[in-house]
């Protein structure tokens, strides 16, 4: 077994692209994934790690050297947030519209303005169209777990896709936790070297990231399409290996106590602990209440949601973003999960702890006291609750 | 037919050489080679490469590339014999014939 040793976030996803032997990381710091450039620079300095570290001059470079290092059969791996993954984003449709399975941990934070370096979810939400696979870690150990994964399920030559795994920022990034990080000889057991289909190499030239008429994008499309739904049964292969491997149990979709709930909390991230803990206190108070932690958000795991929906009356949406004009990202994503079936539960999205904002259990009573109106209401009205919104502040009053 | 590969990855290198890109044009040049003075400014300026250039010493005058050639009028505008009025054009712009 590994050895325990207490870290953050960033070096959990650090320690993780050492131990999965990256030989690229092209970088750009950001509040709050800066951690993970300075740890791999360590590791490179010290000769712990043998790995070409790009320093490049914005995001958008990094991503670029990303492709260009991926292309020529590197693995590659890097780490950013917020703005970063914006200005990143062009790169990213190119990065999984090539199929290069490139593998970046983001710290979840807050997009500008106002400007805000605290956690919420929507700069890898605003991504979720971008081909990237997306895994949302709850704890440390999880962002180190996911990372190791995520390189096995995008190299697959069933997938090649890119991955993102989201940690929360500072809940996760910068707040130490007792980690189990697996010894080498483990993760080179589990982990082999990335065989790609197609390589940069001046002794056999392709062209990479060709032109694209109306009489052939469609199909590229398609062959992308195909491959986020074959990784839904690669993720699966490969958590349970992972779990034989190591003995942690990962899957896409985890339930707490909602085998008999009326009401099933759904949730990302780091928040899902605090469910699990507000779970308990409902019950004591006689609330039928679970909770679902939906680790694989891309692909999204349609099954499994259609299975978790058939155990509760009311689904209670957590989105830590917002579409603006609709509702939370997530929210939409289970509506249009749930619209074929023919018995479904009352949806509620709860739009909550944007930019840092706590989500404390209050806030989880309050949420369970209009799941409660609602199911006695036996219909919902508007489904969008904006939680522990300071009404007081805003102009004109409440 | 060629199927569609992994992340449109062309794995024929200069295969951009089959694609002969002078069924674009709808105007072409046409040289009167006897008119040519080996003066070379049509091959400089031309933005395609579509210009073999002319040889001053064997008198070998230009000759245009029809597979590549967009019919953009650059050379015809370019030629000192079309520019000096004593002599007599080279080269001409002429609707393609479809």
């Amino acid at each position: 077994m590994g050895v325990k040793q207490v870290v953050k976030g960033n070096f959990a996803t650090a320690v993780a692209a050492k131990l999965a032997r990256v030989d690229v990381v092209p970088a750009y710091p950001i509040t709050p994934s800066t951690l993970f450039p300075e740890q791999i620079s360590q590791y490179v300095a010290n000769g712990e790690m043998d790995a070409e570290l790009l320093l490049t001059e914005s995001e958008h470079s990094a991503m670029s050297a990303a492709i260009g290092a991926s292309a020529s059969g590197a693995r590659v791996a890097t780490s950013t947030a917020s703005q970063g993954l914006k200005l990143m984003s062009e790169m990213l449709f190119i990065a999984s519209g090539m199929r290069l399975p490139i593998v970046v941990a983001v710290g979840n934070r807050a997009l500008s303005a106002p400007i805000n370096i605290w956690c919420d979810h929507s700069d890898t939400m605003a991504e979720r169209d971008s081909g990237w696979m997306q895994f949302y870690a709850e704890s440390n150990q999880a962002a180190l777990d996911l990372m190791l994964m995520a390189f096995k399920i995008a190299e697959d030559h069933r997938v090649l896709l890119p991955a993102m795994v989201g940690l929360d920022a500072f809940v996760l990034t910068h707040t130490m936790e007792g980690v189990d990080v697996p010894l080498q000889e483990e993760v080179d057991d589990f982990l082999p070297p990335y065989k790609p289909v197609y390589t940069l190499n001046v002794n056999n030239p392709m062209t990479f990231g060709s032109f694209g008429t109306p009489a052939h994008y469609m199909e590229f499309k398609y062959q992308q399409w195909e491959a986020m739904k074959s990784a839904r049964k690669v993720i699966d292969e490969v958590f349970a290996d992972f779990e034989r491997k190591f003995g942690r149990k990962y899957e896409k979709v985890s339930e707490y106590r909602t085998d008999d709930a009326e009401i099933i909390f759904i949730t990302m991230g780091s928040v899902s602990g605090t469910a699990r803990a507000a779970v308990d206190r409902l019950r004591e108070r006689g609330i039928k209440a679970g909770a679902a932690k939906i680790v694989v958000f891309r692909p999204f795991p349609l099954e499994r949601i259609k299975d978790i929906a058939k155990k509760a009356e009311v689904l209670a949406v957590l989105d830590r973003a917002v579409s603006f004009g609709i509702s939370g990202p997530v929210f939409t994503d289970i509506a249009g999960a749930l619209t074929n079936e023919e018995e479904k539960p009352m949806l509620l999205d709860f739009i909550i702890g944007l930019g840092g904002r706590d989500i404390t259990f209050r806030d989880f009573f309050e949420m369970a006291e209009i799941a409660k109106k609602t199911m006695k209401a036996g219909k919902v009205d508007d489904p969008v609750h904006w939680i522990n919104l300071r009404k007081e502040l805003l102009e004109g009053g409440a | 037919m060629d199927k569609i590969t992994l992340g449109a990855v062309n794995t024929e290198p200069g295969s951009s050489l089959n694609y002969k890109t002078g069924s674009w044009r709808t105007m072409k040049p046409v040289l009167t080679p006897e008119n040519c003075i080996f003066c070379n400014m049509c091959w400089e300026f031309c933005p395609d490469s579509a210009i073999e250039p002319a040889d001053p010493k064997s008198k070998k005058p230009i000759r245009i590339d029809y597979d590549y050639c967009k019919g953009c009028g650059i050379c015809v505008e370019e030629c000192l014999a079309n520019k000096n009025a004593n002599l007599p054009n080279a080269l001409e712009m002429v609707p393609e014939e479809k």
